[in-house]
């Protein structure tokens, strides 16, 4: 008896300074239904095991049941701050199949959606991520912010999160008449409003303490667990996939594509925060440029698919977005695969975390930007 | 002796990025005529919402109670999630042909996800979306809704 329980005793599953504590799934910090098993020593991080599937809705495989525009309704709730974005991938992809050439007016308009709902998305992050470190202030400037573009949207698109707006062949409506003098508006707004980002959390000394030096991911484990997106890049990982495989209006514009290689918690802020910018410079080249014409090309009442498999990527404010497609000549996909880049981003979490201690896992998850119906999908 | 000067500098460093900070929030504080803030309740009156909103799907009636939907059921056929539902019946008309038209244009609200298929698809463009949004109700069974109106009938003229 002694030896097994010498063996007990020995064994690190057992050992007393070890605990193995749940994070979530309903943690405030996690930004919905995500369980993390975390196994501390005292308050040092030694493993994380994410445990997802807790908002699994198989839209993977509803997608076989239903036809390629009804597919959109469903890739908003994806993830659903890069709603027009996820979109818009599914549009590009049938728009590829069927070899349609849409006309340059949806590509402009669905290039400044896109870099509209970027912003959106990078507000809400930022709002959040001072939140998760206990500044709840930062909170009601960036929603105040984004309140405004959720009014864009709302005017041209008819809803405000799940907008629904990319169609295959086309957008759903033309652009309402307000429409270029409200995104003026905000642009100059925000282009004021932005340095208070940075006067409120990006200086504070409190925040930078607690952000830099965390969380280092080198460039080969960015590349080796595919973190995409302003994460990757503050790795000094060049994907930009505007830059990289131009679609709709992004090869007319000019901009920069945010490096960083510091690899911290401080770099992936600092990328997104100067995305802000350069998304604010891309709108302003193609606002007042949108060419005239139709708003979408006529498609046929059923779109059918050619057989065969088609593949189309586009950058959402998370990262790389991938829809694969097979047909098999019907109305509806024979298999639809979703690459959604917070499924690739989380998993990474275990290698930037380990050794630090929990508090600095909150910051480390929130520079991530998890939206966990997009890894759960 | 050089790092305690450096630590006494880091604190005021640090005290004056605090301050920065409180320069921005001070700022709001003492102007709150800038607030963007809103009442909701009280504010029901003025709140229009804009034209194209997706609060539900209603059926335009003319004074006469006459609507423009034929039950083609072509909004059934797009809903990704069976929220429409067409029941037709066939009538005789007076030159004694058989038709049909619709009985119960269903519509289940809490099933619905406001995506504008079913609007953009409608060929007479008999149903629309309303700009609604308070639809909250103390029973499950209110949220489906007939959209016809009882009693009303196809508008002369509309092409089936």
């Amino acid at each position: 008896m002694s030896e097994i329980r010498e063996i007990i005793l020995n064994s690190d599953r057992l050992a007393t300074d070890e605990y193995l504590v749940n994070m979530g799934p309903q943690h405030p910090s996690t930004h919905g239904v995500l369980r993390m098993l975390v196994r501390l020593e005292g308050e040092k991080v030694l493993n994380i095991e994410p445990h997802i599937g807790y908002i699994h809705s198989g839209i993977e495989k509803m997608c076989e049941a239903i036809s390629y525009p009804q597919i959109i309704h469903l890739t908003d709730r994806m993830d659903y701050l890069s709603a027009h974005m996820n979109n818009e991938a599914v549009a590009l992809c049938v728009e590829k199949a069927l070899q349609v050439e849409v006309p340059d007016r949806v590509n402009y308009i669905r290039t400044i959606m896109d870099e509209l709902s970027r912003l959106a998305s990078h507000q809400l992050w930022w709002c959040v991520m001072g939140m998760d470190l206990g500044a709840l202030t930062t909170f009601f400037y960036g929603l105040r912010d984004r309140e405004k573009i959720l009014d864009i949207f709302e005017e041209t698109c008819g809803a405000r999160l799940t907008v629904n707006y990319n169609l295959p062949g086309g957008v759903m409506f033309d652009i309402h008449p307000n429409f270029q003098k409200r995104v003026k508006d905000f642009v100059k707004y925000f282009r004021t409003k932005l340095p208070e980002y940075d006067q409120l959390l990006s200086g504070n000394v409190i925040f930078r303490e607690r952000t830099s030096g965390i969380g280092y991911l080198s460039p080969a484990d960015a590349i080796e667990y595919g973190v995409t997106g302003p994460s990757g890049r503050a790795s000094g990982f060049s994907c930009d996939l505007r830059k990289h495989q131009p679609y709709s209006a992004y090869p007319l514009v000019k901009f920069n594509e945010i490096l960083d290689h510091r690899c911290d918690t401080l770099a992936r802020y600092e990328v997104r925060i100067k995305e802000m910018y350069e998304s604010l410079s891309i709108i302003d080249q193609l606002i007042d440029n949108i060419p005239e014409g139709e708003y979408a090309v006529k498609m046929k009442g059923v779109i059918k698919l050619p057989e065969g498999e088609f593949f189309q990527r586009v950058e959402t404010a998370r990262g790389e977005f991938g829809v694969f497609v097979i047909s098999d000549g019907k109305k509806n996909p024979y298999r639809v695969k979703f690459r959604s880049p917070g499924f690739s981003n989380l998993f990474a979490l275990n290698k930037m975390a380990k050794g630090h201690k929990i508090a600095d896992l909150v910051a480390i998850m929130s520079t991530l930007d998890l939206v966990i119906p997009d890894i759960d999908r | 002796m050089k790092s305690f000067i450096e630590y006494i500098g880091s604190i005021f460093k640090g005290i004056w990025t605090l301050l920065i900070g409180m320069k921005v929030t001070g700022k709001y504080f003492f102007t709150p005529w800038k607030n963007v803030t809103q009442q909701y309740p009280e504010n029901r009156d003025q709140l229009v919402m804009f034209e194209r909103f997706r609060g539900e799907v209603i059926m335009t009636h003319n004074e006469n109670n006459e609507h423009l939907c034929t039950g083609c059921g072509i909004c059934e056929i797009n809903c990704p999630n069976g929220s429409i539902e067409i029941i037709s019946k066939s009538i005789l008309t007076p030159d004694g042909k058989k038709k049909r038209i619709i009985d119960q244009h269903i519509y289940h609200l809490g099933m619905c996800t406001f995506c504008n298929l079913c609007v953009k698809a409608c060929p007479t463009g008999a149903i629309v979306m309303g700009q609604k949004f308070e639809h909250a109700v103390w029973d499950r069974s209110l949220l489906t809704k007939v959209l016809n109106q009882p009693g009303s009938k196809i508008e002369e003229g509309v092409k089936e």
